[in-house]
């Protein structure tokens, strides 16, 4: 599982404190060093008392870019929210799938091409800038390029990006792991009240020795 | 772990160590029979099992390339990914459900009882449901199966609650938490299932049976296994009289080695032992291996299967517990007045949040899309699992344009679905919407199959040597000391979750070789 970098670029101390264990530590100085070598920067805040902000150090974040600017970074942020929007899910989830989309471009000049050249598309059908364009107009463009092969690269790429980290998780209600908690054996696996209880004969009774 | 020389022509060598191979190679070495097990992965455990969708599915699945063709929607969703099964020690049984049903008695024989059916290429097995019964038995004791031998039934889950309350009110009888190879409480030196949630991705507790730590492990301790992760084989070889003598194969340190064998059993899921068999070719054999009826590779089957999803007011937490620990059986018969031959089961389901973004509606984007996924804990599902017909234009091939890392031809999987098959989803799927709408949903969802985790039929059994490619014992035709020893064995699929019979198969087998051994025919 994979988390978003958030980081406060405001603190001045270093690194940030541990938080639950969910949110890998980051050493802010050279997180600032990479963002000065990085080709652009997403930076967001993430809303007060949503269920991510237990899991962040900090309301702030911030994803750098390796190749991709920070306005393209923008467009696909916007992109992701086009082909599943999320009231819920906060801006820094949709980082990450511009944050992957960029880690994928830098290994490979044809996908940076695909990817420049379908968000260059996007904007001029938006008459200049997409990310600013209105929801339903971001909509319209990109049922416009449905199954293409830059639509096809970002939908495909929302699935994981979106999907499976710890953020989509914590706003979606998936506690992920169960392993380590000992499982549901004795955490609800069959609290449901509002449906009568299957008869024992159907669904005997744990065993607990 | 016994160590058995390269040359040793007195060894049987098992191609994979998943329900077929595993449980028949412990069987063997219970009788005392020298056995040399070759499989392709590495071995994995309870402990370095992941409660992670996708690093699990990266860490057991089988990922070499494989091509699809056919009107199958897994070739346009999935092209490169026609199964989701294993390529691990214990191979699929780490990941499958747990759920242990017997065929039933006409599905052995559907040429009989359904008749001819267009498109279809029926036939009845070898054997009977009487037949196969005491070794059932044996299977269902040794798997610690739920409902058999004075096991109880497992707890059942909230997404069970939901089933069982449409079920119920929709007029359904046979409902309960199934027949499951999970340890309802310990029993075989393995604990009970602590309802983890994670049965898909090897079971950390180990209440699931799995060849990994129950066959394989004691087939070790009688001193007669050689167990050998990480060993692809790529050909069978021959002698001039047509018997088998060995295998070629690569090592973990991908060094060509060959291993002698007096019998060498195949049991490398539906796709790769047909492809074994067809790369095997030779001056002898130019067809492949124990192919003279030209069946090895066709009427691959994967069940009819799909999904229902639906979405309640109230919370559900269907992710909580066992996976599959519930089940209809009412749809499972014969009855062609629903408009298809065969029947199906429906089971309970659930996908956490990555898969079910991956699986809900491949390709599926959207504000729709987007609504399921917001109400994931409000969610049941469930699984229908149905017989599909076997076909002999749907097939397992040599596709010579891709080639794997030891250079050779990949499986393509071809696919059509039978009619038979798209009106028994429809009415599946019909039934299973229903059962929750019984039960309060706000909206039920139709989704396709995810690619197979019953791969079955490509080298079907028989009695005859023209039209099958092995005999009831899973014995080819065409070589003696040459068996197929998984799920390819299957002459039909049946309505049921094929875990159980090939387990049933392999003990049965197992048997035979031993016997076949002291009387000295093979």
């Amino acid at each position: 599982m994979r988390v978003i970098p958030i980081a406060a670029p405001s603190a001045a101390d270093g690194a940030c404190s541990e938080g639950d264990g969910q949110v890998p530590k980051l050493d802010l100085p050279l997180v600032r060093r990479e963002f000065l070598k990085g080709s652009g920067v997403l930076m967001g805040t993430i809303a007060a008392g949503s269920a991510l902000a237990a899991l962040a150090p900090s309301s702030a974040w911030a994803a750098e870019l390796k190749t991709l600017s920070t306005a393209e970074g923008q467009a696909l942020m916007k992109m992701g929210r086009a082909l599943y929007p999320h009231k819920k899910l906060a801006d820094a989830v949709y980082a990450l799938l511009a944050k992957d989309l960029d880690g994928k471009a830098g290994g490979d000049a044809a996908t940076a091409k695909l990817l420049r050249d379908g968000i260059a598309a996007l904007n001029k059908a938006a008459g200049g800038n997409f990310a600013k364009a209105s929801a339903k107009k971001q909509l319209e463009i990109v049922k416009g390029i449905e199954g293409q092969p830059f639509f096809n690269t970002v939908r495909g790429q929302c699935i994981t990006s979106l999907y499976d980290n710890d953020m989509a998780y914590a706003t979606f209600g998936y506690p992920g792991s169960a392993w380590e908690k000992g499982g549901y054996i004795t955490r609800g696996f069959q609290d449901l009240k509002w449906l009568p209880a299957p008869p024992l004969d159907a669904s005997p009774k744990p065993w607990f020795g | 772990m016994a160590k058995f020389d390269m040359g040793d022509d007195s060894v049987v060598v098992i191609i994979g160590s998943g329900a077929g191979g595993g449980t028949l190679a412990n069987e063997l070495c219970q009788k005392g029979v020298k056995v040399v097990v070759l499989e392709a992965g590495a071995t994995q455990s309870n402990a370095s099992f992941i409660n992670d969708e996708w690093k699990s599915f990266v860490q057991l699945a089988w990922l070499d390339a494989r091509t699809t063709s056919g009107n199958w929607r897994i070739a346009k969703d999935f092209a490169g990914l026609p199964a989701w099964i294993c390529k691990t020690v214990g191979g699929t049984t780490t990941h499958w459900a747990g759920a242990s049903l017997r065929l039933q008695e006409h599905e052995f024989r559907v040429k009989t009882h359904y008749g001819d059916i267009a498109g279809a290429n029926l036939q009845d097995w070898p054997l009977t449901l009487k037949d196969l019964e005491p070794w059932y038995a044996k299977a269902e004791d040794k798997m610690g199966v739920t409902r058999t031998n004075g096991i109880p039934g497992l707890p059942g889950n909230n997404n069970f609650k939901v089933m069982y309350a449409g079920a119920k009110r929709l007029g359904y009888k046979e409902v309960h938490t199934g027949r499951m190879a999970i340890n309802s409480q310990p029993r075989d030196d393995r604990g009970r299932c602590l309802q983890l949630g994670f049965c898909f991705q090897g079971c950390k507790s180990g209440a699931k049976w799995s060849t990994l730590y129950t066959e394989l492990p004691k087939a070790e301790k009688t001193g007669n296994m050689d167990l050998r992760p990480e060993s692809h084989v790529t050909r069978i070889e021959h002698n001039e009289a047509g018997k088998v003598t060995g295998v070629i194969y690569y090592d973990k340190d991908g060094k060509e080695q060959r291993q002698k064998a007096r019998i060498v059993c195949v049991a490398g899921n539906s796709i790769e032992t047909p492809r074994l068999l067809l790369l095997s070719a030779s001056a002898k054999f130019k067809d492949g291996l124990a192919n003279s009826s030209g069946q090895v590779g066709r009427n691959y089957m994967r069940h009819m299967t799909g999904s229902v999803y639906a979405a309640f007011k109230n919370p559900v937490h269907m992710y909580r517990g066992t996976t599959m620990a519930g089940i209809i059986r009412d749809e499972a018969t014969h009855d062609t007045k629903r408009g298809f031959a065969g029947g199906y089961e429906m089971e309970t389901l659930s996908l956490g949040v990555p898969f079910m973004a991956a699986f809900l509606n491949p390709g599926g984007w959207g504000e729709d899309f987007a609504w399921w996924m917001d109400h994931y804990t409000q969610m049941a599902g469930m699984w229908l699992v149905g017989e599909d017909m076997p076909r002999e234009t749907n097939r397992v091939t040599l596709n010579d344009k891709v080639k794997d890392k030891w250079g050779n031809a990949v499986p393509n999987v071809h696919f059509d679905d039978h009619d038979n098959d798209i009106a028994m989803r429809n009415h599946a799927f019909r039934q299973g919407e229903r059962v929750y709408q019984a039960a309060g949903a706000i909206k039920t969802f139709r989704t396709p199959p995810y690619p197979s985790t019953h791969n079955l039929g490509t080298c079907r059994m028989g009695s005859s040597a023209s039209s099958s490619v092995c005999n009831a014992f899973g014995q080819t035709h065409d070589i003696p000391n040459l068996f197929i020893s998984d799920g390819s064995q299957f002459t039909t699929g049946g309505a049921e979750n094929p875990t159980l019979t090939i387990v049933t198969l392999a003990i049965r087998q197992a048997d035979q070789i031993a016997k076949q051994m002291n009387a000295r025919t093979i």
